[in-house]
Formats: structure tokens, C-alpha cells, sequence
């Protein structure tokens, strides 16, 4: 991920100590899930108003603000001409740009749409009148502008997001996990899916939810994308263990990893 | 003076909602031209997606249509897969069902009751300069909020995007410290949510009446109907959840090329009110009370006064909730339920071509999925209606008798009318399973 690539990052927060950074939220395709993540932190979500100045915030908010922004959180797949100018605006106006949650950083599952001819899906759901509705193949924030900070999930895990804003405030780089969950899982103590009797994509996906899913007794449906290097081989011998269909590994990667193949 | 007024309005992205919706509103001469709602969230067009997933995938992806209400999105996508698939929950699998649908009432009823609404109430444009002036208040919303979270973090997982509860049970049941737990953060809730209905009764809305129907789950027992039952309306009409379509007509408007849902009238209201106008009578006695003190009868037709609805819904579901929990921790948890997800890969659950309808109240009204399967539990075609797309609708009514009534106010108080509307009705457009631009032309 560009994340861990990027060399130079420059402090949101430069701007002068009297002042707070300015802190702007926004949300494109999604479920605003990631957004209500923020709100969901309780009392927390007091003391980052504390230390932030957030300008906007359109589903909690009503105040609006045309200067600069230190920092723009954004959340969602860009899916149609008016969504892709808007976040080149918002670039434009933003010091820093963190993509949030599963749709923003790797197009979430608002990328199985991909998977269709985009015509044929249009039409499906909105009958004959479909083109007044602009749509167009969805792309991660990344494809469309550039992005310095990452932080993954469906919904993103409210710890990491404090942890890569404390980062970003300070300028300084942060590092996506590139492990995958089974790291986290083995720590969690957790049965391993497959021994019961279940494909789970946690060897190949990137971890740093803390096997959310897994603890929980589901498996993992690959929601932080994949890790940079899959350890190829041991997934072949563990599809072949498990007697496991590989169609069948490649359809669950769909729901969160369409996009990557780019659109139809 | 209202009778040479000109007035051009155009509310880009209406805040304190979930989703994206404008308002246009345009007056010459005192006479109402236009007043529309525009829904301008990106399609996202979730029912092509689910076809070729597994009926068994749909909660989870379903799910994802909104992050506000993903569980009950959850509850309706298992019900549906559950009635394709001839699949009967147990009780003790529904009854954690109807704890999960009261934890989503009481957030999203919290969150939109108090933290949305009340800024109007109070004359601010956010909560944010009520942390500075109602600091108190704000710290008792976020408390209560994060209390409702804890106890979905414990029951599934984390209120966005629930992870436990699947078609056919639950992968994870709660151990009896978890059942003590939650009975510990809900009677902790007690001490916040006690001021806070006392000021929600201060809340002045405005004076505002249109008859519509009134549109909601209906049943023959004496249960506040959420999670099952046919769907009834203030009109007297009936009719049980597979003919959900008769109940929503969804049509497309020549003048507009925009797909409205109506029943027996022009419009039709789902929500809070529609509940309480319809299910008044088996709220539990203390949400009864309250209504009773803020003069709420059925049948209300102010749809300001939905928050009240919502606010005597809180009450309700607290209660609600807890005597589940309750139970629960006298009768305990039978772990052994606890079931595997995704055996049926396997074959370990059968499945059968089939065609399912789940019908579930969520906060804002009701909600209806529907999948047809194959032989192989594939989804050939999936129909998600959301409570905002049957509200839009009655939206634009409502604003067509109310615009000409506050013409002779300031613009600006126009504006604020119109956006209190709109945010009284609860829209959540973020779920564009469904969604097409509504216009209204008088």
C-alpha cells in the first residue's frame, strides 16, 4: 500500500501549535458505517473533537467551511462522474487525505458490480429509465487521487483509525499491517476455521482487525484486502487439505477484492 | 406578504441525515411551483450485486446497503433467506433476534432523537456548540449511545455490520457473564436516559397536520410487533409479508420519471409513528406512560412528531430489552445452538430453490427483502425496499401543504422548516439498494 511507501509526510498539524488542524469529513458510495464508527466512540469522540477542529461532518453536523484542510477523512468508492470531481476538489483543498474503510481503500463490495456488465446491471435495478442515473465502474479513492493514509476494514476498527489520526496529525508515516489475520487469530486463541470444516480467507488477508470476525465465530471475508505477498503455495496445499473448491475461495475473495481486477 | 412572495430555495445536501438528499423549492407569486426531495446518492445497486452470491452471503452483504441500521438489514435478509430456504429459527434464536432489533432502535433512536434533532429544538446548527453550552447533555447521548454499543459489541460482534447472527442462529451465543454484563450497561443506562426524557419533552416542534396512511407490521398477539407479523395499515388494510408488494406499489411518474410507493392513497407513511399510531396499545406500560404525559394519541398526523414517537420507542425497547435479558439469565442460554457458518458449502444444510420475504420494523420503518433461489441456494433475483424509499413520497406531499402555510415566514426559517421536515421523517439514503430521484411538480 502507498502508505508504507511514502518517504515524506507533512504534519497536519504544522500549521502553528495555537491553532487546531483542521479536520474535514466526507463520504462518497457507502453505508456510512465508518462514519458512525466515530460517533460511536462515546465520551472518546470528545476528547478528538478536543484536539481537532472538525470543519465538517455532513451526517452529524450542519456547519459548512471553504478554506484549507489539514486533514480529509474520506470514506466511500468513487462510482459516478459527479463523486470522482468532488474528491478531486477535496484533494485540492486538503493537506492530507486518509481513505477510510473498506469502499474507499479497495472499493469494498460496492466493487462486485464490476463483476457485471455495468449496462445490464443498471438496467436490473432501475428498469428502463437507468440512464438517468450515472454510474460508472467503481474505483477505490486511490485510483482517483493520490492518498497518504490507509486504514482498511468493513467497518474500519476504531483503534487503528486513532492510531493512523495520531500519526497524521504528526506527520509522521504509518505502516498497514501486511501479516495476515491468521497472526491475529493464533494470538486469539481462536479454533482455525478449516479445521472446522470451513473455508475462511484470513490466511490471505491483511490483518490489523484483531481476527474481528473470527473471535466472533465467523470467518473472515477478506474486507482489509489482500496481503502484498500471499503465501501462494501453503494456500494450495491448504485448499487441497481441506478438499476445498478453489472456484469456491475466489467467489468469497469477490465480495471485497473485485475491483482490483478492474471493470468489465 | 405571503400573496407576492418569490422564494428560490436549494438546500445542497441536507445535513444531519444519513445520505445524500437536496431540497428545491421555488415560489412565484406566493404560489408553490416546486418543492422537491432530491436523492443524489450514488446508485449502488446492491440487488444486481446479490445475484450468483449464496442466500447464505446475503446478511453480509446486505448488511453493507447501511451502516446505521446493518442489523436490521441483517434481520430482514436472514428472514428472507430463512423462508426460501424452509429454514425455522428456535426460540431462543428469536428471542436474541428481538434483543438485537431493540439495541438498533434504542442507537439509531438515540442518535436521531437526540443528537440530530435536538440542535433544531435547542436552535444550533450542530451538537457541536452543545458541547460548549449543554455539555452535560452531550456527555449523557454519547454515554448512552456507547452503552447500546457495548452491548452489541457482546451480542454480535459490533453494532456495524453485526458478525454472529446468520441464517439459521447464531455463530457465538452469550455466556452468562455476558448476559450479566448487559443487564449491568442497561440498568447504567438508566441515570442518562432519565434527564434526557425529560428534556425531549421541552422539545417545541412545529404545529403541522396531513392525513396520510399510516403503514406497519401488524400481529394477533400482544407483542409491539418488530420482527414478524403482516402488514397493516391506519386504512384497516391487511395482508400478509409475501404480498409486500401490493403495499408498496412502487410506480414511475410521467411528469418525472421517478418511482414513488403508494397503497391505498397517494402516499404512505412508514416509521415511529407509524407503529405507534398502529401498535399504541402493546407498548410496554412505561413508554405507554410517557406517551400519555406528552399527549401523543393515536392517530398523531404531525409527522414532526415521529422524534416523540421514537423517543416513547426508546422507552419501550429499554424495557423491552431488558426483560429478555432478564429471562435469559433466569432460563440461561443454550450454548449447544451455537451453529457453524458456511456448512452448507458442504452440504451440511440443505438447500432448495425457493422465494423468500422478510419483513422486519427497523427504526425507520418497515422493511422488506426478498430473494428467489435456485436449486443451489444461488440468488436469481433479490428486491430490497427501504423504509426511506416508501417515505420519500409522502415527503413531497407534506411539503406541498406545508410550504404554503410558512410562506409568510423569513426565507431562511423556510429553509430551517423545510430541512426539520425532512430530518423529522428520519431519512436514510445512504441505502440506495432502491433508490431513484423523487420529484414532485404542483
Amino acid at each position: 500500500m502507498k502508505t508504507t511507501d511514502k518517504t515524506e509526510h507533512t504534519p497536519a498539524g504544522a500549521a502553528g501549535a495555537r491553532t487546531k488542524p483542521k479536520v474535514a469529513f466526507f463520504d462518497f458510495a457507502s453505508c456510512e458505517g465508518c462514519q458512525l464508527q466515530i460517533t460511536n466512540l462515546g465520551e472518546t469522540l470528545l476528547d478528538v473533537l478536543g484536539a481537532v477542529d472538525v470543519v465538517e461532518f455532513r451526517e452529524a453536523i450542519s456547519e459548512k467551511y471553504d478554506g484549507v484542510y489539514d486533514v480529509a477523512i474520506v470514506e466511500g468508492s468513487i462510482g459516478d462522474s459527479h463523486a470522482e470531481e468532488r474528491l478531486k476538489k477535496i484533494r485540492e483543498r486538503s493537506k492530507v487525505l486518509i481513505a477510510y474503510g473498506a469502499c474507499a481503500c479497495t472499493g469494498g463490495v460496492n466493487g462486485m458490480k464490476n463483476g457485471f456488465q455495468l449496462d445490464e446491471i443498471r438496467q436490473y435495478v432501475y428498469g428502463k429509465d437507468y440512464k438517468l442515473f450515472d454510474s460508472t465502474p467503481t474505483r477505490p479513492v486511490h485510483e482517483v487521487v493520490k492518498v497518504d493514509y490507509f486504514v482498511n476494514g468493513c467497518p474500519i476498527y476504531p483503534p487503528e483509525l486513532i492510531e493512523v489520526l495520531k500519526h497524521a496529525l504528526r506527520g509522521l508515516p504509518y505502516t498497514v499491517p501486511d501479516n495476515p489475520v491468521c497472526a491475529e487469530c493464533k494470538l486469539n486463541e481462536n479454533v482455525c476455521m478449516y479445521e472446522r470444516g470451513v473455508a475462511c480467507l484470513g490466511p490471505w488477508t491483511k490483518a490489523g482487525c484483531n481476527s474481528w470476525c473470527v473471535n466472533n465465530g465467523n470467518i473472515c471475508y477478506g474486507c482489509r484486502g489482500e496481503v502484498k505477498n500471499p503465501a501462494r503455495n501453503a494456500a494450495a496445499d491448504v485448499i487441497s487439505k481441506y478438499n476445498l473448491k478453489p472456484e469456491l475461495i475466489a467467489k468469497k475473495f469477490e465480495m471485497y477484492n473485485k475491483c482490483k481486477e478492474g471493470a468489465k | 406578504m405571503a400573496a407576492t412572495k418569490d422564494l428560490d430555495i436549494r438546500v445542497e445536501y441536507v445535513t444531519r441525515v444519513e445520505g445524500h438528499g437536496n431540497i428545491v423549492a421555488n415560489v412565484k407569486s406566493g404560489k408553490v411551483e416546486k418543492c422537491e426531495f432530491h436523492v443524489v446518492e450514488t446508485p449502488r445497486l446492491f440487488e444486481g450485486m446479490l445475484r450468483g452470491r449464496s442466500v447464505f452471503e446475503a446478511q453480509h452483504i446486505t448488511s453493507r446497503i447501511c451502516g446505521i441500521c446493518s442489523c436490521g438489514h441483517s434481520l430482514a435478509s436472514i428472514a428472507a433467506a430463512e423462508d426460501a430456504l424452509g429454514v425455522k429459527p428456535t426460540e431462543q434464536t428469536i428471542k436474541l433476534r428481538k434483543l438485537l432489533l431493540d439495541y438498533e432502535f434504542l442507537d439509531s433512536h438515540v442518535l436521531h432523537a437526540f443528537l440530530l434533532v435536538a440542535p433544531d429544538a435547542l436552535g444550533v446548527p450542530s451538537f457541536v456548540p452543545l458541547v460548549a453550552t449543554h455539555n452535560a447533555v452531550v456527555r449523557q447521548i454519547l454515554r448512552l449511545k456507547k452503552a447500546v454499543n457495548d452491548c452489541c459489541d457482546i451480542l454480535v460482534g459490533r453494532h456495524t455490520h453485526p458478525i454472529t447472527a446468520i441464517v439459521g442462529g447464531w455463530t457465538k451465543l452469550p455466556r452468562p457473564r455476558d448476559v450479566d454484563e448487559q443487564i449491568r450497561i442497561l440498568e447504567g443506562m438508566a441515570a442518562d436516559l432519565e434527564p434526557l426524557l425529560k428534556l425531549a419533552k421541552t422539545l417545541k416542534l412545529p404545529d403541522f397536520e396531513r392525513d396520510t396512511e399510516y403503514v406497519a407490521l401488524v400481529s394477533d398477539d400482544g407483542e409491539y410487533p418488530m420482527l414478524s407479523g403482516d402488514i397493516g395499515s391506519t386504512d384497516g388494510k391487511r395482508v400478509p409479508r409475501k404480498d409486500y408488494r401490493l403495499t408498496t406499489n412502487e410506480f414511475v411518474d410521467q411528469r418525472s420519471s421517478a418511482k414513488f410507493t403508494k397503497w391505498n392513497r397517494d402516499s404512505l407513511f412508514v416509521g415511529a409513528l407509524a407503529r405507534f399510531n398502529l401498535n399504541h396499545d402493546k407498548l410496554l406500560p412505561e413508554a405507554k406512560a410517557y406517551a400519555k404525559e406528552i399527549g401523543l394519541k393515536p392517530v398523531c398526523r404531525n409527522p414532526f412528531m415521529n422524534t416523540m414517537a421514537q423517543v416513547v420507542e426508546i422507552i419501550h425497547c429499554y424495557h423491552h430489552a431488558l426483560a429478555i435479558l432478564k429471562d435469559l439469565k433466569r432460563n440461561g442460554v443454550d450454548l449447544s445452538q451455537e451453529i457453524t457458518v458456511g456448512l452448507n458449502e458442504k452440504g451440511a444444510v440443505p438447500v432448495r430453490a425457493g422465494n423468500g420475504v422478510g419483513s422486519v420494523e427497523v427504526p425507520r420503518g418497515i422493511l422488506h427483502h426478498n430473494y428467489e433461489t435456485d436449486k443451489d441456494g444461488l440468488i436469481k433475483h433479490a428486491n430490497c425496499i427501504i423504509p426511506t424509499n416508501q417515505n420519500v413520497n409522502n415527503i413531497e406531499h407534506d411539503f406541498a401543504k406545508f410550504l404554503p402555510e410558512i410562506l409568510g415566514e423569513t426565507k431562511d426559517a423556510i429553509r430551517l422548516k423545510l430541512e426539520m421536515l425532512v430530518r423529522a421523517y428520519d431519512p436514510c439514503i445512504s441505502c440506495s439498494a432502491h433508490y431513484l430521484d423523487v420529484t414532485f411538480v404542483e
